[in-house]
């Protein structure tokens, strides 16, 4: 029960205009739902007007941290936007099915230039 | 030639414990040869199933979850054993597909039904005394190592 109400490893690196925000978690579910909003919810007070998530780490994603990720969108506000990057094969099935594809602009991978050095 | 086998497990009802019997799971020799797709699809389905259970079954009162798996050469049969209250209405949520609305109107929930119902077949719910017993089959096509 250690990692309950844990850490969600998100890293956040702002671009001028952009926020890049790495999830460094294999899974977002369930059981870390409530931390990765509330991270995002710290995260996404800097001012920039785009954020780029990126999970190309995230190998699982379930419906409770695609609503997570929905509820990100939505405290973000109407005038600023969430953009996705680098989804799993996992992943990226759960925003086709529920037709979430549509709602976010999805990227392959980062930008080009945005990728980490390492 | 395909594989069979069984795999089951015993898990308290709560998420962490969810994640952690889905990771042994996966690990335990009958499925450890399905191919990344089909283990995703597995994985999501009865991860769904799960977190339903100690989301709702288990809302009051704390219960394990028996979980069953057997795989055969034409696909995964899955059978989900909760000792919690009943389904409302004393059968399975519609699972409609999620109405996508704009902004403000986005749904956060109510994924999780139409994801099982989208992936999964012959999907069963039954009430049998004090248990909750819930069988589907998924679509898997396990090739022999």
């Amino acid at each position: 029960m250690a990692e309950w109400g844990g850490h969600m490893n998100l890293v956040a690196e702002p671009r001028g205009e952009l926020l890049i925000v790495r999830a460094l978690e294999d899974r977002i579910d369930a059981a870390g739902a409530i931390q990765f909003k509330d991270r995002m919810r710290l995260l996404v007070q800097h001012p920039a007007q785009r954020v780029l998530l990126d999970l190309s780490r995230v190998r699982f994603l379930d419906s409770s941290g695609l609503g997570a990720v929905v509820a990100v969108m939505k405290l973000m506000g109407p005038d600023r936007r969430l953009e996705l990057a680098g989804l799993t094969p996992a992943v990226d099935k759960v925003f086709r099915l529920t037709r979430m594809d549509s709602v976010f602009t999805i990227h392959a991978s980062l930008p080009d230039g945005l990728r980490d050095a390492g | 030639m395909r594989a069979e086998g069984t795999a089951r497990i015993t898990l308290p009802g709560d998420p962490l414990a969810v994640r952690d019997g889905l990771r042994q799971l996966f690990t335990m020799r009958a499925l450890r040869h399905l191919t990344e797709d089909e283990r995703g699809t597995a994985e999501l389905v009865l991860a769904e199933a799960l977190n339903n259970i100690v989301e709702h079954a288990y809302a009051r009162a704390p219960g394990e979850i028996d979980l069953w798996l057997h795989l055969t050469g034409t696909g995964m049969l899955c059978r989900i054993t909760d000792r919690g209250a009943p389904m409302p209405a004393g059968t399975l949520p519609p699972g409609l597909p999620p109405c996508i609305g704009k902004g403000a109107d986005l749904p956060e929930g109510g994924f999780g039904w139409y994801l099982i119902r989208t992936l999964a077949r012959d999907l069963d719910y039954r009430r049998i005394a004090d248990r909750n017993e819930l069988s589907f089959r998924l679509d898997v096509q396990q090739s022999a190592p």
